[in-house]
Formats: structure tokens, C-alpha cells, sequence
């Protein structure tokens, strides 16, 4: 399809701009800046002209390219992308500029600051566009590198710490991942006499008759799973997530929270359910259950925390808990909102850590203490966060809002009381979001607070075009839902050929429409 | 055909004051105070043009016909659920809009005289005209998601609103509150549309009419419940009416507009509207009756002794609304709206004429602190006089009507518990709106500091209480039992400018009249036959005869007056010493559990802020750090001493380290591919 490699331009341009950030003389931070700001721009230019040329009604992957790479190991460099990968895609290229306009104040090693970040943004790319296990293993720990190096080099005062058990953390998920993979591909060639990491083949063969054992797709499905539950993060995995909060610089967390949280959810969606139906279904209440404890339990401690920062933090524990009943809902509502909030999630949080980056710019610190009648003294700034917190919260008309019901309406639909205890979480985001608006905005403020600077035009830039996206996707949520739900209901009808799913009577549908599953 | 193209513009209803909230968001500064607030009313003012026009429209089409809804684009389309921005014009709907159209032009012109010269005078506007946006979506909305989007964005309205002087703590922490408790009934909405999907496959309102009466009794059940418990938020009923009188800390329109007249009502609204639930679950009409009947009464007890002037009036709006549901619960719909429009007239009229006494006292809000105040403000006493009598039912205004429809509506539905308890609410409606009315209007003036009284404890004591109301764990904003604010009226009171006399005059008048809507008797019930086809063959309970009818509404009647008898002869002279309130002494020890609202706001206040925030605290700072969080460190240092070396972490060795694992990782690679390249 195409023709043209798009996909290969989107996860090498970025790549590029950042070897060409390192042809750039170290005196001169500006022009760093410019190419790094110039390659992620072109990457959003790429990614916007994939979702414009990305057929609707069509499920499979597009723009697939296919190249041999490490023949003799059956690695090879194949990308596709389909309504799972496309938005995740988008939210990446949208993020990345943006992260580097939010970072114009920081001027500490700026060249290398920004060749972390391009790289960063292009092993991110790799991870949601590659259909080979190999490519997208190398991409998923290639990714921990830049930002190991971004956290340690430009985080807070606790930023050794934090990055190395980021790194820890988080590779040690994937050794499980890695060993899972290669199981896997050993059993197929040993069932075939071909060794492929190709996802499309792997998956055709293990739901076919001859694939794997009950036993043995339990054992592959939790190595992968491992790998998943730790980057969401799932509760009780969470607590790297905090303690790298804090410490990130803004723009990292942006991009954190934005999208390299999505990875888990991606992965799930795309090699837990497509290598492994029937673990999925089998151990789907599992998974519902620990994301109903996440949204609960995310916000209760939430509430409780003295750093804005990690307020936020515990919040994206509550809303990755959405994404994970949505998903595990396995039915087309859930899916749909779950995919939904891995797109809504990146704008409305992406913008809070945004306006908290600002904040402490200003007042060098995130304790919510310390603050108090900012909307006094900042009306423009806090009428962002305000913003963006009833964005976050699921008001109507907001992005939130769409994913949170679709997530919750699905999993009523299969597990009544899981979703009723789910849907909690509306009244708990609702506590700790205005609890630390009325600390941090509300009040007289005195001292540093009275003569707080207005956000300026620059800041303004940064975070509007993420609220008004929240906005329209809320108002006119079309476009977004025309391009995943194909893939969704490809992923259903895969469950009910391959796997006993039981699909609840509220979220029967026709799903023969579906057209392009592979 | 052409009544049918004009009713497909009622989204023009909406659109006029959004317009006017996003211009004033962007520009409200630059057009100014008092511009921002002319063009606002203005705004409104067509809207309620053009909501008659739509009246007429409606008219104009077969009464059976009268239900037109016009689709602007699918707003929502996941699986086999497709949720259109609709827009249904039919009789419930258009009154609405003319009910909050009509009075919120009314409070948005006397707001520009009272919000005159606040800081943020044109951002007021803003939020008010959103309010009304919100507000005309909930009601024209032709699906329940859409309604629940005018339901939510009423709620944030009311969240600015409440917490528009967020310099003040009390505000900011009403203002969460209402929220919050808020979403506790929302948390109901939503689960009830997640039954209604699955069991009617669409949110629309056409397939609820369609679909509904086919449910099995318990879930129909279960969705009118659900949909009650909305209700019970929105409309401050007993069990999540906490935040209703906290809301009061809003600018005083905001109170008259938000809190008494539309917001509030729009869980009868959505009662009314999602009846066929009820009707087919019929234990849930049951459910709303009483619960209606406990409000008006519990919320009657309490409005009876409060020293705040506003605090009173929220108390009677949630014993008012009570009143509403249950008429609603007995199947009386129409009677219910009719409440609703009564209550819109007399109660906005009420908040406004209290808005203009605080403005006209220097920020007095303490009703033992006022007194006499007919001589200087004449036609707000004159106002307010009216829609006090009006309230407390007597003849022949609007409230004696709508009162009286309420409770015979109960007797001749056989509800003898509701009517009983419903007539039991009438006699303190009686008694709490003469006491406010002598208090404010009546008696001796007590406004005026003597010499003596400066300068003691009292106002101490008042900055404390302030100071401990410091976050929303904490903030049972009880006044009953402070001590008496100090007097610091410097000049004279004064009456409001005729921006601001003007409104409470018409809507004193409104109250007065609205009656002829609906009166009992056969060809003259114009609001039940308007409504008709919304309340396709629902037969409202009758009388069985004039006779019978009669008796009860002079038995109302006469109940009524007795709570103002009871009232005259306590406060006839007004306070002799503004320290003791007759009424305390009259009721001794239930005085105290009436003055703190029964204790239920400061026992869910000390619960929260107690064992629920300590169990939170623990969990984020023991359970989560410490057991959690340890223990994934723990693992890491078992680690650590076999060699690798967490402990490194704190020798600045960490990059190294790293750099090891990243090298180890891309060994391992290695190997793997050259273990699988040898097989």
C-alpha cells in the first residue's frame, strides 16, 4: 500500500535529526535546537499524513514493509501499522515537539539533551511500528537508554536513583520478554522447520490447531505479560513510577506519561491477544481485577501525596487501570475505550505535568505546600491546569470523558460489579484532582505565590494545542473511533474463532464487517 | 412543515449564551463592567426569545405531534451504540427552556448590579452564561448521554461558581464539595446508562419511550434507582444534600440562579423524563416519594433555627425540592413541574431580595443582625413579602397552588404517609420564612454597632472558626450556635439599584400569578394538558370530589398559617437581645440537633477527615512505600549483595552500571543469535 516507505520515515527521521544534532557545535545550543525541533516537527508532519492516508474500515496493517535483515536468524525489518499502532503513532509525534518547546528554558548540555530526546522519540516509534519480536525487543530496551540518560543528566536532585531503578525496573520486566520471544520462535521452528520472528506468522500459527500447548501459551503469555504489567504499570509494579516522576525533567515525564506508558497497553493489545487468545481470555478476570484495584487504590494514595508531581503520577496508575479493564473487558466497547484513553490520556496528562513543569520553573519546588492562590497571581496559567484537570477527570465533551465510558460501559457489560466498583474512580478522580487545584490555585497568595509570572506566549503554545485536541477528539470522538475499531473488532473476531470468548448479549455485534484481519 | 424547520433551529437555544461565555472567556476584560454583563443578559434575553418561539412552534403542530428532534452529528459511535448531539424540542423540554431562559435573564440583570465592580466581573458573566449553555443542553438533550454532558457541565459551572471568591477558603472548599458529592450521584447516572445499554441497546429518549415498558420490573428498577440517585446529588436530597447549603459562599444571583431555581431542578427534570422507568419499576416511584417527603421535612427542621439569612433560604430550597419529588413519586408529574416553575418565581425572588439586603448591609449575612429594614429598602421588602407568602401557600398565589397539588396528588394516590408528612413540612415552611421575613424586614434594627459591643470576643472567635476550615476533609461549614457577628454597619442600609429591584418586583409578581398555569379545575389545568403528551396515559391522582378537594386544601391552608402565627408571636418585635433567638429556647436540645443540621454534614465531615483520611495516609505512606516500594527494593538488594550491587547506588557509580546492564543486554542478544545461528 502507498508505495512510499512512510513508516520507515517516521522512525528514522527522528533518528537522523538527532545524528545531525551531534554534527552541531556544542557552543551553539540554538542551533541544536533548531534541528531537533525541525526533525520532530518533520516526524509529526510524517505521522499526520499517515492518519490521513490510513484507509478507514479496514483492520489489518497498512504501509507494511517487509526486509530481510538477519535472514539466517529469521530477523527481519518488518513495520506495519494498524488502529492500535496509528494513534500511539500520532500521540508520540505530537508529544516530542512538544516536550522540546516546553524544554527552551533548560540550557544545561543542550546538544546532548536534545540528542537524547530525538532518540528517545525514535525508538518509540520502532517499538509501536515493528512486527518483527526482534526489532520491536531491541526498540523496547533501546528506549530505556535515552531516557535512563535523560532522567540521570537533567532530573531532580534524586535522579540517580530513580533512573537506575527506571532501568532496573523495567529490564528486568524484559528478560521475560526476550526469553518468552525466543521460546517462542524456537517452538515454531521446531513445529515448522522455519525460524521467523515475524509477528503476522507467529501468531497465525500459534491459534492454529498445531500452535502451542494450554500449558506451554500460559508459561509464554505471563513472560510477556511480565514485560507489559511492569510498564503500564499494573499495581503492584508500580512504584518505579512515582520515584521517576519526580525526578524527570518536564519534558520526560510528558513524555512518560504520554506514551511510554502506553507501551504496556500496546503490547497487550498487540502480542498478548494476537500470539495468545486463549491465555487472554482465560486470564482476563485476573487482569480486571488488578486494574480495578489500580484505579482504586492509584486514587486513593493519590490523594494523599505532597508532591504535585507524583499526585499526577498515581493518577496515570488510576487511568492505566481504565485502559486495562477496557482492554480485558474483551468486548468492542472496552476495546474502543481503552484505545481511546491510550490517545486521550497523553493530551490531558501530558498538559498537567506540563503547567506543574511551569510551576516549578517559577518556585523551584512541587510540594503542594508551598504553593496556594496561584490562580490569583497566574489566572492564565491556572485556567490551563483547571483545564486540563476536568479534561483528565472525564468531564463530557473532553477526551477522557469518551474513553473512560466506553472502558467502563464494556466491562459492565462482562463483569457487572468489577465495573461498578470501577466506576468509583470518577468520584475519587474528582477528590484528589480539586483537593490539590484548591491547595496549589486557591487562597491569597503570599510571598514568592503574589508575584508569580503569567504563562507567557511560548507556554501557552506548549499546552493549548493539547487541551484543544482533548476537546475536539471529546466533542467529535469520529475520527479516532473510525480507525480503531476496525482493528478491534478484528482482534474479537480472532477471539471468538480461536478462543471460547464469551461475549456479553449489551456488546453483541455483527463483527463480519470487519474487514482486512489477518 | 414550517413549525418543523423552526424547531429544527432550537439548537440556536444554546448556541446564544455559549457565544457569549466564549467571547467574555477570551475578551470579557476588554469589553468591561459593565459591558460583559449587558451583553450576557442580552444573549440570554434572545435565547428566551427565541425558546417563545419555539413555544409557539410547538403550538403550532397536532398536540400528539408535538415532539421534534433535530440531530446536529453523531457525537459518539462505538460498536452498536450510536449517540447522535441531538436536540428534542417537546413540551417537558421547551418548558424548561423557558423556565431557565426566562428567570436567568432575569438574575443575569440584577447580577450586573450586584456583581458592580468586582475584580472579576466580566469572568462572572462568562461562567453564567456557560451555566445556561450547560443548563439548555441538559434538558433539550435527546439522549441520556447528552443530557449527562449538560449534567456534568451544570456541575462545573456550579464548581466555578460556588468557588468564584477562591481567595476565600470556605468558598474553594464549597465549591469541592459541591463537586464531589456531586459525583457520588453521577457515579449512579453513569451505571444507569450502562443498564440501559444493555438492556434497551440505546441511550436515546425515543427508545426509552419505545422500549422501556418491555424491561423486567427489576431492571427497570435498578436504572430508576440509579437515575434517582443522579437526582439525589444534583437536587441536594436527604443523604448527598450536604453541599447545598455550603454553596450558598457563591456570589448570591449564582444562589438564586444555580442553587434554587434551574440547576437544582433538574433531577425532577430527569425524573420527569426518564419516567417510563419508573412507572414500570413502580417500587422506585415509591422510593422517590419518600425520600422526597424526608427532605421536606428534615430540611424544614433545620432551615428553622439558622442565624445565616442565605443558609435559611438553602434549607427551604432542599425542603422545596423534596416537595417536588414527591409529586413526582406519586405520579403527579405535571404538578411536579409545576412546582418547579412556582418555586423558579418565589424562590429566585427570595435569594435575589437576600442578595440585595447583604449588598445593601455592608455584607451583613446574620439575621440577628439586621431588622427593620422595610424603611430603607421598600420595594425588596415588598418583593420579598409577596414571595414569603407565596411560599408559606397562602391564597391565591402560585406556592398555595402548587403546594396544594403536591399534597393531594399524595392523599388521592393513597400515599397517606408522604401527605401526612408533606403537611407536617408545610407547617414549618410556615414558621421559617416569617421568622427570616420579620428578622430582616420587621422589628428593631439591630445593624447598628454599639459602642459597647465593639471589639469583642465574637469576632475572635469568627477569624478562628475560619482558620480551622482548612481543606475539604475538614469544613462543616456550620453557623448555628457562632456567635453573633459584630455590628459594623457604618452608614445607613440602602436599596439596590433598579437593575437590581426591577427583577425581584417581576419575579415577586410571577410568583403571584403563576398559579393560573394550573388550577384545579377541569378546563383550567392548561400546564397538564401542555405536558400531556410528554405523560402519554399517565392519569395524575384526583380528587373524588370538589367537597373533598376543598377540605384539604383549607386543612394545607391552615396549616400554613399556624407556622406563621407560631412565627409572629415569637418574633413580632424582632430580637429584644440579638444573643437569644426565641426559638432556641423554645426548642431546647432538638434546637441544637435542628441548628446542626442533625449532625449528619459534621459526622461524614469527622469520618472523612478521620479514620477514612488516616487509612489513606497509612496506605500511600506504609502500605505503598514501605511494603511495596520496599519490597521491590528489597529484591534489588538481595541482589545487590550477591554482587551486582544496588549498594552502587550511592557511590555515584550508577552510570556504569547501567552502561553494564545495556552491555550485558546486548550480550545476552548475542549469544541468543548466535546460539539459534549454530541450530
Amino acid at each position: 500500500m502507498g508505495g512510499y516507505p512512510i513508516l520507515t520515515a517516521i522512525i528514522f527521521t527522528p533518528l537522523i535529526g538527532a545524528l545531525l544534532v551531534l554534527l552541531t557545535p556544542a557552543r551553539r545550543p540554538e542551533l541544536a535546537r533548531a534541528v531537533g525541533m525541525m526533525a520532530s516537527m518533520a516526524t509529526l508532519g510524517f505521522a499526520a499524513l499517515l492518519v490521513w492516508k490510513f484507509h478507514t474500515n479496514f483492520g489489518g496493517f497498512q504501509f507494511t514493509e517487509h526486509n530481510r535483515w538477519f535472514d539466517s536468524l529469521g530477523v527481519g525489518y518488518i513495520v506495519g501499522v494498524d488502529g492500535f499502532s496509528l494513534f500511539m503513532v500520532l500521540a508520540t509525534a505530537v508529544l516530542f515537539p512538544i516536550g522540546l518547546l516546553a524544554s527552551a528554558k533548560m540550557d544545561e548540555r543542550v546538544k546532548a539533551y536534545t540528542f537524547w530526546f530525538l532518540m528517545l522519540e525514535g525508538a518509540i516509534l520502532g517499538i509501536f511500528l515493528s512486527l518483527d519480536l526482534i526489532a520491536f525487543f531491541v526498540f523496547w530496551e533501546a528506549m530505556l537508554v535515552p531516557m535512563y540518560f535523560l532522567i540521570a543528566g537533567w532530573g531532580s536532585s534524586n535522579r540517580k536513583y530513580a533512573a537506575t531503578k527506571f532501568f532496573v525496573y523495567t529490564a528486568a520486566g524484559s528478560a521475560f520478554l526476550l526469553a518468552a520471544a525466543i521460546a517462542l520462535a524456537f517452538l515454531h521452528q521446531s513445529a515448522t522447520g522455519v525460524l521467523t520472528f515475524d509477528y503476522r506468522v507467529l501468531a497465525n500459527w500459534t491459534v492454529s490447531r498445531s500452535g502451542l500447548s494450554t500449558t506451554t501459551e500460559y508459561w509464554l503469555f505471563f513472560g510477556f505479560m511480565a514485560a507489559f504489567a511492569i510498564k503500564l504499570p499494573l499495581v503492584p509494579f508500580h512504584t518505579w513510577l512515582p520515584d521517576v516522576h519526580t525526578e524527570a525533567p518536564t519534558a520526560g515525564s510528558v513524555v512518560l506519561a504520554g506514551v511510554i506508558l502506553k507501551l504496556g497497553a500496546y503490547g497487550i493489545l498487540r502480542f498478548a491477544f494476537g500470539l495468545f487468545p486463549h491465555a487472554s481470555v482465560k486470564f482476563a478476570p485476573l487482569f480486571i481485577t488488578l486494574g480495578v484495584i489500580g484505579i482504586v487504590y492509584g486514587s486513593i494514595v493519590a490523594a494523599m501525596q505532597k508532591d504535585a508531581k507524583r499526585v499526577i503520577a498515581y493518577s496515570s496508575v488510576a487511568h492505566m487501570g481504565f485502559i486495562v479493564i477496557g482492554i480485558f473487558s474483551l468486548t468492542v466497547f472496552g476495546l474502543d475505550g481503552a484505545s481511546f484513553t491510550m490517545v486521550s490520556h497523553p493530551l490531558t496528562t501530558g498538559a498537567l505535568f506540563l503547567v506543574i513543569g511551569m510551576l516549578y520553573e517559577r518556585r523551584h519546588t512541587r510540594q503542594i505546600d508551598a504553593f496556594g492562590g496561584i490562580w490569583k497571581s497566574a489566572p492564565r496559567l491556572t485556567a490551563l491546569f483547571l483545564i486540563a484537570t476536568f479534561a483528565g477527570i472525564g468531564l463530557p465533551a473532553f477526551s477522557g470523558f469518551v474513553g473512560e465510558f466506553l472502558s467502563l460501559l464494556g466491562t459492565f457489560a462482562a463483569h457487572r460489579w468489577w465495573a461498578v466498583v470501577a466506576t468509583t474512580g470518577v468520584i475519587l478522580g474528582a477528590v484528589y484532582m480539586l483537593w490539590m487545584f484548591q491547595r496549589v490555585f486557591t487562597g491569597v497568595p503570599e510571598g514568592e505565590n503574589a508575584t508569580l509570572a503569567d504563562a507567557n506566549g511560548r507556554e501557552l503554545l506548549v499546552v493549548v494545542p493539547l487541551l484543544a485536541l482533548s476537546l475536539f477528539i471529546g466533542l467529535y470522538p469520529k475520527p479516532v473511533l473510525d480507525r480503531v475499531e476496525p482493528t478491534v473488532k478484528c482482534v474479537m473476531r480472532n477471539f471468538e474463532q480461536h478462543a471460547d470468548v464469551v461475549r456479553p448479549a449489551a456488546d453483541r455485534m455483527d463483527l463480519n464487517g470487519a474487514k482486512g484481519c489477518s | 412543515m414550517m413549525a418543523r424547520d423552526l424547531l429544527d433551529l432550537v439548537w440556536l437555544v444554546p448556541l446564544l449564551p455559549l457565544a457569549g461565555a466564549v467571547v467574555l472567556l477570551f475578551a470579557g476584560k476588554r469589553i468591561g463592567d459593565p459591558k460583559a454583563g449587558w451583553l450576557a443578559t442580552g444573549l440570554m434575553g434572545l435565547a428566551f426569545v427565541w425558546s417563545v418561539v419555539m413555544l409557539i412552534a410547538l403550538l403550532a403542530l397536532p398536540g400528539e405531534a408535538r415532539s421534534h428532534v433535530s440531530n446536529v452529528f453523531t457525537w459518539l459511535s462505538a460498536g452498536n451504540l450510536h449517540v447522535k448531539l441531538g436536540f428534542l424540542a417537546d413540551p417537558l423540554s421547551v418548558t424548561w427552556i423557558l423556565l431557565v431562559t426566562g428567570v436567568g435573564s432575569l438574575i443575569h440583570l440584577y447580577a450586573i448590579g450586584y456583581m458592580h465592580g468586582d475584580e472579576r466581573f466580566s469572568r462572572f458573566f462568562a461562567y453564567f452564561n456557560l451555566f445556561a449553555t450547560a443548563m439548555l443542553v441538559l434538558v433539550l438533550a435527546s439522549s441520556f448521554l447528552l443530557t449527562f454532558l449538560g449534567w456534568e457541565g451544570v456541575g462545573l459551572c456550579s464548581y466555578l461558581l460556588i468557588g468564584f471568591w477562591f481567595e476565600r477558603k470556605r468558598a474553594s472548599s464549597a465549591s469541592v464539595k459541591a463537586f464531589v458529592t456531586n459525583r457520588v450521584g453521577d457515579f449512579g447516572f453513569m451505571i444507569a446508562m450502562f443498564f440501559i445499554v444493555g438492556a434497551l441497546g440505546s441511550l436515546d429518549y425515543t427508545a426509552m419511550a419505545h422500549g422501556a415498558g418491555g424491561l423486567s420490573k427489576s431492571t427497570a428498577t435498578a436504572i430508576a434507582l440509579l437515575l434517582f440517585l443522579a437526582c439525589i446529588g444534583k437536587s441536594a436530597q436527604i443523604g448527598l444534600h450536604v453541599w447545598l447549603p455550603d454553596a450558598m459562599e457563591g456570589p448570591t444571583p449564582v444562589s438564586a440562579l444555580i442553587h434554587a431555581a434551574t440547576m437544582v431542578t433538574a433531577g425532577v427534570y430527569l425524573v420527569c423524563r426518564a419516567h417510563p422507568f419508573f412507572e414500570r419499576s413502580g417500587v422506585a416511584m415509591d422510593v422517590v416519594a419518600v425520600v422526597g417527603a424526608l427532605t421536606a421535612l428534615i430540611a424544614g427542621t433545620v432551615a428553622l433555627v439558622q442565624p445565616d439569612i442565605k443558609r435559611v433560604l438553602a434549607y427551604s430550597t432542599v425542603s422545596q425540592l423534596g416537595y417536588m419529588f414527591l409529586a413526582a413519586g406519586v405520579g403527579a408529574y405535571s404538578i411536579a413541574v409545576f412546582f418547579v416553575l412556582a418555586h423558579a418565581f418565589y424562590k429566585a425572588a427570595l435569594f435575589l431580595g437576600s442578595g440585595t439586603v447583604i449588598h445593601g448591609t455592608e455584607e451583613t449575612q446574620d439575621l440577628r443582625r439586621m431588622g427593620g429594614l422595610r424603611k430603607y429598602m421598600p420595594f425588596t421588602a415588598a418583593g420579598f413579602g409577596i414571595a414569603w407568602f407565596t411560599i408559606a401557600g397562602l391564597p391565591p398565589f402560585s406556592g398555595f397552588w402548587a403546594k396544594d397539588g403536591v399534597l393531594a396528588a399524595a392523599f388521592y394516590d393513597h400515599s397517606y404517609f408522604v401527605w401526612a408528612i408533606g403537611l407536617l413540612a408545610a407547617l414549618l415552611t410556615g414558621f421559617y420564612m416569617t421568622r427570616e421575613t420579620i428578622l430582616v424586614f420587621g422589628g428593631n434594627e439591630r445593624f447598628r454597632p454599639s459602642p459597647a459591643v465593639e471589639g469583642t470576643d465574637g469576632a475572635a472567635e469568627h477569624n478562628e472558626h475560619a482558620a480551622v476550615e482548612h481543606d475539604i476533609t475538614a469544613s462543616p461549614t456550620v453557623d448555628y450556635g457562632m456567635p453573633v457577628a459584630p455590628a459594623h454597619m457604618s452608614h445607613d442600609p440602602h436599596e439596590g439599584s433598579p437593575t437590581m429591584i426591577f427583577p425581584v418586583v417581576v419575579l415577586a409578581g410571577l410568583a403571584m400569578i403563576a398559579g393560573v398555569l394550573e388550577l384545579p379545575f377541569s378546563g383550567l389545568e392548561f400546564l397538564s394538558k401542555w405536558l400531556e403528551p410528554t405523560f402519554k396515559g399517565i392519569k395524575s391522582p384526583e380528587p373524588t370530589s370538589f367537597l373533598s378537594g376543598f377540605g384539604l386544601s383549607m386543612l394545607a391552608v391552615a396549616v400554613g398559617v399556624t407556622g406563621i402565627v407560631i412565627a409572629f408571636r415569637l418574633y413580632r418585635r424582632g430580637l429584644e437581645d440579638p444573643e437569644v433567638d426565641p426559638v432556641d429556647a423554645k426548642l431546647g436540645g432538638l434546637g441544637r440537633v435542628f441548628g446542626h443540621a442533625w449532625y449528619y454534614d459534621e459526622g461524614i465531615a469527622a469520618m472523612v477527615g478521620g479514620p477514612l483520611r488516616r487509612s489513606a495516609q497509612w496506605l500511600a505512606d506504609v502500605f505503598d512505600q514501605k511494603v511495596l516500594d520496599g519490597g521491590v527494593n528489597g529484591v534489588a538488594r538481595i541482589f545487590g549483595a550477591a554482587g551486582v550491587g544496588m549498594r552502587k547506588l550511592q557511590t555515584g557509580l550508577v552510570r556504569q552500571y547501567a552502561l553494564g546492564i545495556a552491555v550485558g543486554m546486548v550480550a545476552l542478544l548475542i549469544w541468543v543469535f548466535w546460539r539459534v545461528g549454530v541450530a
